[in-house]
């Protein structure tokens, strides 16, 4: 299930995976009508739509699902990163998990990014909730947000070297920080 | 702080037993806490000063914000990395005579979290009087331990009793000197490439969780 | 494409002798705080121009801690997040991973865990009420309330084992039965806590000074408050009637009765209502549970995941090695990614956990409902007082353990 990364431009064909029989929800599809390059995967699975965006239209894709009429999603209920492991091409994942007040659906964005080229713009210009949680996904996985207004560690200490939740920190951390 | 040393030095033994029944009798009948509510424990402490385990008929009558006015720190919950130099400056801050209670699993050997940000023990940092056990341990359990450190303080000597020395207090005012941060804080305006550390941390050759 | 770094202006060093400013540094050991918070608040007076949280201090790596662990491990970890709802944490995490294996639980393990998770929920709003007023000035309420959680923590230990850290919630169902006579201790609590509700309202509500402290500090419009991503108590005192228990149930609340409390006015002194008024729906919620409990199961039937009974682990030989694998080798949860939130004492506590295969997750993130209201703070705090800061923390209910996780 890797998607294609960097690679802007329509994506006719979209890989859509979905238990068998059924057809995607509502909001894959209106985003597919309405912005067709913005998707290039949609999963379903497990009851949830995960639509895999492409990075530079990131910001695209979420000022229309919260803005567009019947979607609404005006809540950005997390972001979160994951780090599929240092052998792993691309290796950075940063998920979007939206919600709306107004008609109870979610929907989850990804953005897969390698290893070298770990930039995404920033969405907190559409949800002003996306400052911290992309400050502490840069702090533990040293995801930069373009635009952002203020990225600095927000859980770790400023002097700390090294990004802690990628796979390849190890558990215990280094000298000369683990006192023992 | 300083007058009962210099009185203890003047007198004879015999003169600074007497002296020293009356003088811990009246430490330990008002340990006034320091509130270093960290974490869950906080709450535990939080619930032995309530009133199903009254804390305060034991002494601990107040607990003082702030730490110039406090006895004892019960240091209750995670200490975490970040956290560990402010540990150092309120200890540091308190007068002597001082004593620590390191409640919980998790001040005393860094309880369940043995990973990176939490520092296992506090007695790394500071020295600790009495510890207690648990995740977190009950009220009485820290009702007992208020009452081991009593004990503690009647068993103690004004003669041994000595200031905490200038220097270290002195240093432990200025940033970057203690021994948890070499506070190299990156002030400059670039992004912040991971430096190898190459060392990896001694812990690491445990295989088996 | 790159980045830099914009270093915010309070940071520089100015030297403004002639200047009104002053920055101060409120935390992290603050008795106010609720906990290891760090306020750089710029002053000028007692007025706050600039509130800028600082957080980590209580930074427990928990996050990583999960992806060495297994599954049923990690429920213990759970219990430290946000330390004054722990069955809360346990039941998204749990519920995150049933949903990820597809389990189907039982009728009386879900009633049991509304029950539990009710209970919890007046006891945490018991301790907000408790530090808030204590805060503000009134100690009283403090001990008080207290008292009354006392006896909720007498209930929980009689069912788990735990005061502050039960973990009893597994996956697959709960660690086992409620104890012998566990309903009848529960109605007696019911009978005693309108009673005290009735104190605190007396105590509190009527208060000149607690309402001239309450009544306009803090205000948060609705829309901002989505924009934040409030959620919880501090988004329903904004008028936004959202309640995950009711949007998106989960664990057999859609067969509850209970009110979404709202109110509108966006201050403290709402947000003060609206946990009152939960602690009362909460209450309906518990007598509720108690008439739907029925004899039953309480582990769903999957033997690969959930531990067999003791008994049928010391006769039958599959029950016996069911048990040893699950406890020394875990069970293999298919690959997935899966969000699940469910409404925390605070707003709401989305898990997400991402499976590639194999008795330990790769990755599990909590989404803390305090780490966004906190968030909200400096928007919140504008033109107050130092002393409203105090209310206004108060007020969104944070717990560190869940900020900083």
């Amino acid at each position: 299930m890797e998607a294609p990364n960097n690679q802007a431009g329509p994506a006719d064909n979209p890989t859509i995976s979905s238990p068998e029989g059924s057809a995607p929800s509502p909001v894959a599809a209106a985003l597919q009508r309405e912005h067709p390059e913005c998707v290039t995967e949609i999963i379903e699975a497990l009851g949830e739509t995960t639509i895999i965006v492409p990075r530079e239209l990131i910001v695209t894709a979420c000022a229309f699902l919260k803005t567009a009429p019947g979607l609404e999603f005006n809540f950005l209920a997390d972001l979160c990163g994951f780090d599929r492991g240092p052998e792993e091409e691309p290796r950075f994942e940063v998920n979007y998990h939206l919600f709306s007040t107004t008609r109870h659906h979610r929907v989850r964005l990804k953005v897969v990014l390698a290893e070298d080229d770990i930039y995404v713009p920033t969405v907190s210009t559409v949800w002003r909730t996306a400052d911290w949680h992309e400050r502490e996904t840069f702090d533990l996985f040293g995801v930069i947000f373009d635009g952002h207004p203020d990225l600095r560690r927000i859980l770790l200490p400023d002097d700390w070297q090294g990004h802690a939740l990628r796979k390849d920190f190890p558990l215990r951390g280094y000298e000369p920080y683990s006192l023992e | 702080m300083g007058l009962e040393s210099i009185i203890a030095e003047a007198l004879p033994e015999v003169l600074t037993t007497r002296l020293d029944s009356l003088i811990n009798w009246a430490r330990k009948s008002s340990l006034w806490p320091a509130t270093f509510g960290l974490a869950c424990c906080a709450i535990e402490m939080m619930n032995a000063t309530s009133s199903r385990n009254d804390l305060a008929r034991f002494g601990s009558e107040v607990f003082r914000a702030s730490p110039r006015q406090a006895d004892v720190m019960i240091v209750s919950g995670r200490v975490s990395r970040k956290m560990a130099p402010v540990l150092r400056r309120i200890y540091d801050q308190m007068p002597e005579p001082k004593w620590v209670i390191s409640m919980g699993a998790c001040a005393t050997s860094g309880g369940v979290f043995d990973n990176y940000a939490i520092v296992q023990g506090v007695d790394k940092i500071v020295p600790v009087d009495v510890y207690i056990p648990g995740c977190p341990p009950r009220p009485e359990m820290l009702i007992h331990a208020v009452m081991m450190l009593q004990e503690k303080v009647m068993k103690e000597s004004i003669r041994d009793r000595k200031d905490a020395p200038d220097e270290e207090a002195r240093e432990a005012m200025t940033p970057g000197t203690l021994p948890v941060t070499d506070g190299s804080t990156q002030r400059t305006g670039q992004i912040v490439r991971p430096q190898p550390y190459t060392i990896a941390s001694k812990h690491e050759k445990r295989r088996s969780f | 494409m790159s980045a830099t770094l914009n270093i915010p202006p309070q940071f520089e060093i100015v030297d403004r002798p002639l200047d009104t400013q002053m920055t101060i540094s409120m935390g992290p050991q603050h008795p106010s705080t609720h906990g290891v918070l760090r306020l750089e608040l710029v002053l000028d007076g007692e007025m706050v121009v600039k509130s800028t949280p600082d957080i980590g201090y209580l930074h427990t790596g928990m996050e990583k801690l999960f992806e060495y662990r297994k599954y049923q491990q990690g429920i213990v970890i759970t219990d430290r997040m946000d330390y004054l709802n722990p069955l809360g944490n346990n039941l998204a995490y749990v519920m995150a991973v049933e949903k990820l294996l597809q389990l189907e639980i039982p009728e009386r393990a879900q009633t049991i865990r509304v029950l539990m998770c009710e209970l919890q929920r007046i006891a945490s709003h018991l301790v907000w009420l408790g530090t808030h007023a204590l805060d503000i000035g009134a100690m009283t309420v403090f001990f008080y309330c207290f008292r009354e959680r006392e006896k909720i923590l007498n209930l929980i230990e009689a069912a788990s084992g735990g005061r502050l850290t039960p973990s009893y919630f597994r996956i697959g169902g709960l660690m086992m039965d409620l104890p012998a006579g566990f309903e009848r201790r529960v109605k007696q609590f019911q009978d005693d806590f309108l009673h005290a509700l009735g104190e605190f309202h007396k105590l509190v509500t009527g208060n000149r000074i607690f309402q001239k402290r309450t009544q306009g500090v803090g205000y948060i419009s609705a829309e901002d408050a989505i924009d934040w991503g409030l959620s919880g108590p501090c988004l329903r005192g904004s008028g936004v009637e959202l309640d995950i228990r009711r949007m998106n149930p989960y664990t057999g609340y859609e067969n509850y009765d209970f009110e979404i409390v709202t109110e509108t006015d966006g201050d403290v002194w709402a947000r003060y209502l609206v946990r009152m008024r939960e602690m009362q729906e909460s209450h309906r919620i518990v007598e509720q549970a108690l008439s739907r409990l029925a004899p039953g199961p309480v582990k769903a039937d999957a033997p690969k995941v959930v531990l067999p009974d003791r008994e049928a682990m010391k006769t039958h030989m599959d029950a016996l090695i069911h048990h040893f694998l699950i406890v020394a080798e875990g069970f293999d949860v298919p690959a997935g990614e899966v969000y699940h939130p469910i409404e925390a004492s605070k707003g709401e506590l989305g898990v997400y956990i991402r499976s590639t295969g194999g008795p330990k997750p790769a990755r599990v993130h909590f989404r803390g409902p305090s780490f966004v209201n906190l968030s909200a703070l400096p928007h919140m705090s504008r033109g107050a007082m130092v002393a409203d800061i105090v209310a206004i923390i108060g007020s969104l209910d944070i717990v560190l353990g869940e900020i900083d996780r």
